[in-house]
């Protein structure tokens, strides 16, 4: 038998490994599950973790409410497929609460409204370990971010007091409060992803292939015209064939110009693209350490 | 294709982010809008050309001061390999970083200042290398553009950098002549040193072999969860979830299982719905034991044939990580694989001043000291010997406290 793991195989049995430590370190983790491809293959990688038996933790999903439709069609017969259970903490209930203010203006996105919604969630559910799809080539902030990263009671990365990580042992050891936020595919880059999906054959939302759709360019970018995107009358509404790279909510998710319609496409055009997946997000734009600031305050 | 993970060891000053960034940069690997960024940022080369150091550089107190704090992490591929480089910082009190970048990595690129030679920081980083227990080694001798790309100035480097090496044990070492500025003998071969009959960084970091050793005789299994359906139609399923740390298991071999000392045989091996006939090193499965006996994690299945030290009372290599000192009167915890109990360090035997490799006498250990102690566990550990097996030799002290890693053990023997 030849003793070579494949890069994938290596990927995935890392992945596996720090699922299994999740549930053998902490009391009450949870699996943040937002719909896009990364949360997508962590469900993949729980069942290979352990099943027949059920995921030690349920899913959580932050919902804007400006969700693509089709995410959460997907979600919903995803969870009849797996059979497991679903929290979803929405950030109307934040806004209806008084929690966090609306934006204005024509960029406004409920994207940072989030985290809000995201760190009271955590608290009324006590969550010890928060599960997440984030990867470390996805940006300069993450790429320093350890696989187990401590956030302290007001859910704060602080990056100058990160826990020394060595070998394969993840110290979970926390206070009461405290939680930690666990990223089983930091290693995996975006093409990784998407050569697992289709070595997997798993699933995806429709939006991540080509489509017709209704756009508007803003700031150089392509972006779903929809009831949620505050439009004026220098907005041009076209239809364009287009398709998704991240999926995030319809405010802040751009979409890019594309005929890639099967799996395969997807990854010719991603191995040759020139345009990093976060260049799609608007919200990484505003500032070089956008990411950093937004993760020291308790997102994702 | 296979994946290589490294680190690269030197300091600010020796041009490691930049040769970091040069290897991303000529293997194409540098997307357009992280370009553009690049072109937008102010920091420039003297000669204006981009700084190609910014591309590693991660967090803003390291973009202000323009030095790399923590160990991050870069991605790339060509069509031969994956490789994830941990890029530590080489400053001396960021010791702990490289330690930690260290304890992952298959392969160390030390750099070298053609211009100042092998100085007291090689030393320091070849120590923690050898220490570390990274098999294979890349010396780069860089700003070879500075001294004229002399063969006389390399040739010097060398001979001092082999007496280095046999004196830390360090046994499989490549030397290459560079300049990551100018990207000599970086990706593509230099034509300013034609004496140079080696290869290019990038082709030795491609073809070069890492050996992972995947005997049955250092067959590890750790328990990580123990997967229990108690569903009426799996009602008697019980399967151990893991990863194989070291070696390979196949159905029908006999294990015993650490620390309790029961024995049975593999009687099926599982991945979701595969069910395949071994499983090594680095694969994660859930085995099916014969016999119905009590594991739970922290446990560790080995093969019967070779077990692994037991013992609570160990010698070991010991970096301190954290700014509190050792406390030898606390107790502390030790993580060794999925395992955690609790611990003291019985003795310090000594500290290495990590500059000149000379042996100290002294009790206090601080942070970024490194040496030999002697710890006691509550409970016994199974573990291989550091130097023999890597991922069944290595553990961490937790100051529960804190709950911080505050130290790194390299478990060297057990102590009667």
């Amino acid at each position: 038998m030849k003793h070579q793991l494949d890069y994938l195989d290596e990927l995935e049995a890392e992945a596996i490994y720090i699922l299994r430590e999740v549930a053998g370190q902490f009391e009450k983790p949870a699996l943040l599950f937002s719909g896009g491809k990364d949360s997508i293959t962590l469900v993949r990688l729980a069942e290979k973790a352990f099943r027949p038996g059920k995921f030690p933790f349920p899913l959580v999903h932050i919902d804007t409410g400006h969700n693509f439709a089709e995410t959460i069609e997907y979600r919903d017969a995803m969870m009849k497929r797996i059979g497991e259970k679903l929290i979803v903490g929405y950030v109307q209930d934040s806004i209806d609460e008084g929690k966090v203010v609306e934006q204005k203006g024509k960029n406004a996105s409920r994207n940072a409204l989030q985290t809000v919604t995201l760190l009271d969630t955590i608290a009324k559910y006590q969550f010890d370990a928060c599960i997440g799809g984030a990867r470390r080539d996805e940006e300069k902030a993450r790429a320093k971010e350890r696989i187990f990263s401590v956030r302290d009671e007001f859910g704060q990365w602080d990056p100058k007091r990160q826990r020394p990580e060595l070998w394969n042992i993840f110290n979970g050891k926390i206070h009461k409060g405290e939680n930690v936020r666990v990223f089983p595919i930091s290693n995996w880059t975006e093409l990784d992803v998407w050569n697992y999906i289709r070595r997997e054959k798993i699933e995806l939302p429709t939006i991540y292939f080509a489509h017709e759709r209704e756009v508007i360019t803003r700031n150089g970018q392509l972006m779903a015209a929809s009831p949620f995107l505050n439009m004026d009358e220098q907005d041009v509404v076209e239809k364009r064939n287009v398709r998704f790279r991240t999926v995030g909510d319809m405010t802040c998710t751009a979409a890019v110009e594309s005929y890639a319609f099967q799996i395969d496409d997807i990854i010719d055009e991603i191995s040759a693209s020139r345009i990093s997946e976060r260049g799609a997000r608007m919200d990484d734009k505003v500032s070089e350490a956008a990411m950093e600031d937004r993760k020291k305050g308790g997102y994702f | 294709m296979d994946i290589l993970k490294f680190i690269t060891a030197g300091s600010v000053d020796d041009g490691k982010s930049t040769l970091i960034g040069r290897l991303l940069y000529d293997s194409e690997s540098i997307l357009l809008d992280q370009l553009e960024a690049l072109q937008r940022s102010n920091r420039k080369n003297d000669d204006g050309s981009i700084d190609l150091a910014i591309l590693t550089d991660g967090l803003k107190a390291e973009r202000e001061q323009g030095i790399t704090i923590d160990v991050a992490y870069k991605y790339f591929q060509t069509e031969k390999r994956k490789f994830i480089i941990a890029d530590t910082p080489g400053h001396i009190q960021y010791t702990r970083n490289m330690v930690t970048g260290a304890s992952n990595a298959n392969l160390a690129i030390i750099l070298i200042d053609a211009r100042k030679g092998v100085i007291e920081q090689t030393i320091r980083h070849s120590f923690l290398v050898s220490l570390l227990g990274i098999s294979q080694v890349v010396v780069c001798i860089n700003k070879m553009d500075m001294v004229d790309f002399s063969e006389d100035v390399y040739d010097k480097i060398v001979a001092d950098y082999k007496a280095l090496a046999e004196k830390v044990g360090l046994k499989h070492v490549h030397y290459i002549p560079v300049s990551a500025l100018k990207g000599d003998n970086i990706v593509n071969k230099s034509f300013n040193m034609s004496w140079y009959k080696g290869e290019s960084l990038l082709h030795l970091l491609e073809t070069i072999e890492v050996k992972v050793d995947y005997s049955r005789a250092h067959a590890r299994f750790p328990v990580q969860w123990v997967i229990r359906p108690q569903t009426e139609e799996l009602h008697d399923y019980r399967g151990y979830a893991g990863r194989v740390s070291s070696g390979s298991f196949k159905v029908d071999d006999k294990v015993t299982v650490l620390p309790s000392g029961f024995h049975s045989s593999i009687s099926k091996i599982e991945l979701l719905d595969e069910e395949p006939a071994e499983a090594f090193a680095g694969m994660s499965v859930t085995i099916h034991l014969k016999d119905e006996i009590d594991i739970s994690r922290g446990d560790v299945l080995v093969n019967s044939s070779n077990k692994p030290e037991v013992a609570q009372l160990i010698e070991a290599d010991l970096c301190w990580m954290d700014t509190r000192p050792l406390d030898t009167s606390l107790m502390y915890l030790i993580q060794h694989n999925s395992k955690v109990t609790r611990c003291k360090i019985q003795e310090v035997v000594y500290k290495v001043n990590i500059n000149t490799l000379e042996k100290e006498f002294s009790d206090d250990f601080k942070l970024n000291d490194i040496g030999r102690i002697v710890i006691k566990t509550a409970e016994a550990l199974a573990f291989d010997l550091y130097q023999d097996n890597k991922a069944n030799g290595g553990a961490i002290i937790i100051d529960s406290r804190t709950n911080v890693t505050v130290g790194a053990l390299m478990l060297r023997a057990a102590v009667d």
